[in-house]
């Protein structure tokens, strides 16, 4: 048959777009269980993480908090899981687990819903809150967990879809996120969360709201300065009834 | 007597068919013959493909931050280019001329969505790191340069080692210019603070930075690697007479 007759180029065409989509596909359902479990235990291992560190402590001995690990033993400290309104009322048979903020976000406001994770490690109560906005090519999400005065960051953990390497992408790196640490997100009665500042001057002053900046990076951090604020002032109301029942008990 | 001569021919042609996958020089050839070898040392030298060539030069450009996704990319392309050039080179007598570049990329996607689907499921964390790459990966001009200047005229094995070996300079170029610029622009190598710590003062510092070292930001940026990749090609002219064109 001639190679370039247009019903060679057709069958031929056809006969490629079939096979690769069949192999693909298939390809694709079949890794897709696996790849969904990996997506589950890296969600429980991000929210460990946050106020657990790169180890897990059980009786004295410390375990790498690996996505297995942090699967196994993801039930044993987050022992309360919150799907709130934007008034901060817990909505009723909603799993906070399954939400997809993804999704959550593209709702109007008082639709959406917010999870939250309460738990306990080393005899200390930590609320667990997941985040997600816009960096510079692609979405950027992180975790935040706070200590039990609700303002001050025990730790934060963010991630991303496509940041430049080196550049954006440097907000996974440690000691980008070790500096939000013991940073707070109340400035006076309203919660601002932390800015990442370029030329910031503050040092190690965990008292101004802001953060030093990634050299290169100005659109990425700008991001995460507004998935900050965006996502953490709707908790305000949950925060203020945790306070008040918080003083009632006492 | 003829018809015989003609049987035989015909019988030659018959199993010359049956090996589809090797052409006769091939056949007749060791494996890593003289000729073999150069396919694979060339691209490292003499033909590479970002400093003779100047091609994928835009990919050198925007992962060269950082040694480890460069060297991540550059094994990424290794076996991306190895599998195209063989998979292409055994089509090489069905594709339709008219509509190769068309199956080029079919091909080079292909390959790509498998890399990242089993990346996905069996090494989560590599896949986190390469993350964007592995897309990167089906726009490199120096893949679908060897496909179409390699691969279609050319035997699997034959294929198969000048994918190893230009992918391999390119990795070479890519891990040189990503050693400078991290070195310069952060101070580090694979994340390691080589140079001393810098701290917010320099009573704080160490190393390199008490004694008052900046880090050169410039080498964060894009144009910096154009330099470096500059730099790169004037040490291996000067080193290596042949690339000199004469006028």
């Amino acid at each position: 048959m001639d190679r370039n007759s247009n019903s060679y180029i057709f069958i031929f065409s056809v006969i490629m777009v079939i096979v690769v989509a069949v192999v693909l596909s298939s390809l694709a359902t079949a890794l897709k269980p696996m790849q969904s479990e990996n997506v589950r235990q890296e969600k429980m291992q991000n929210i460990l993480k946050t106020f657990v560190g790169d180890s897990l402590k059980i009786d004295g001995k410390s375990i790498e908090l690996t996505r297995a690990v942090a699967s196994e033993k993801y039930n044993d400290y987050v022992l309360n899981q919150y799907a709130l309104d934007y008034k901060g009322a817990n909505k009723d048979g909603v799993d906070a687990f399954q939400v997809k903020l993804a999704e959550e976000l593209k709702k109007p406001l008082e639709e959406q819903t917010f999870p939250l994770y309460e738990a306990t490690y080393e005899g200390k109560s930590y609320y667990v809150i997941p985040l997600r906005g816009a960096g510079l090519w692609n979405a950027i999400w992180g975790y935040v967990a706070l200590e039990e005065d609700l303002n001050t960051i025990k730790g934060v953990i963010f991630d991303h879809a496509g940041e430049t390497a080196g550049l954006g992408a440097e907000i996974t790196t440690d000691w980008f996120q070790e500096s939000f640490v013991n940073e707070k997100i109340y400035q006076g009665q309203s919660i601002v969360g932390v800015e990442v500042k370029k030329g910031y001057q503050g040092g190690n002053d965990k008292g101004d709201n802001a953060v030093n900046a990634i050299s290169g990076a100005t659109i990425t951090g700008d991001g995460v300065t507004a998935m900050m604020e965006e996502r953490l002032k709707n908790y305000k109301d949950f925060f203020e009834q945790k306070k008040q029942s918080k003083v009632a008990i006492r | 007597m003829s018809q015989e001569i003609k049987d035989t021919n015909e019988a030659k042609k018959k199993k010359d068919e049956l090996i589809l996958f090797l052409t006769k020089t091939e056949e007749r050839e060791s494996l890593l013959s003289k000729a073999n070898r150069k396919l694979l040392s060339d691209p490292l030298d003499d033909n590479n493909p970002i400093t003779v060539q100047v091609l994928g030069i835009c990919s050198a450009l925007a992962i060269t931050v950082q040694l480890k996704p460069a060297i991540v990319m550059s094994v990424a392309v290794v076996f991306v280019m190895a599998m195209g050039n063989v998979v292409i080179s055994l089509l090489r007598n069905l594709v339709p001329n008219r509509i190769r570049i068309i199956v080029q990329l079919v091909v080079v996607a292909s390959l790509v969505i498998v890399v990242d689907q089993v990346l996905k499921a069996y090494l989560y964390d590599v896949s986190k790191q390469l993350s964007i790459f592995i897309g990167l990966i089906i726009t490199n001009c120096i893949i679908m340069g060897r496909l179409e200047a390699f691969a279609l005229g050319n035997g699997p094995w034959k294929s198969f080692l000048d994918g190893i070996g230009n992918a391999a300079g390119y990795g070479l170029i890519l891990i040189i210019v990503a050693f400078f610029r991290e070195l310069l622009g952060s101070g580090k190598l694979f994340g390691f603070e080589v140079l001393g710590h810098k701290g917010l003062t320099l009573e704080e510092s160490t190393g390199l930075y008490a004694l008052g070292y900046e880090n050169n930001g410039f080498f964060l940026l894009s144009p910096m690697a154009l330099i470096v990749v500059g730099v790169v090609i004037w040490y291996q002219r000067s080193r290596n007479r042949k690339l000199i064109e004469e006028n």
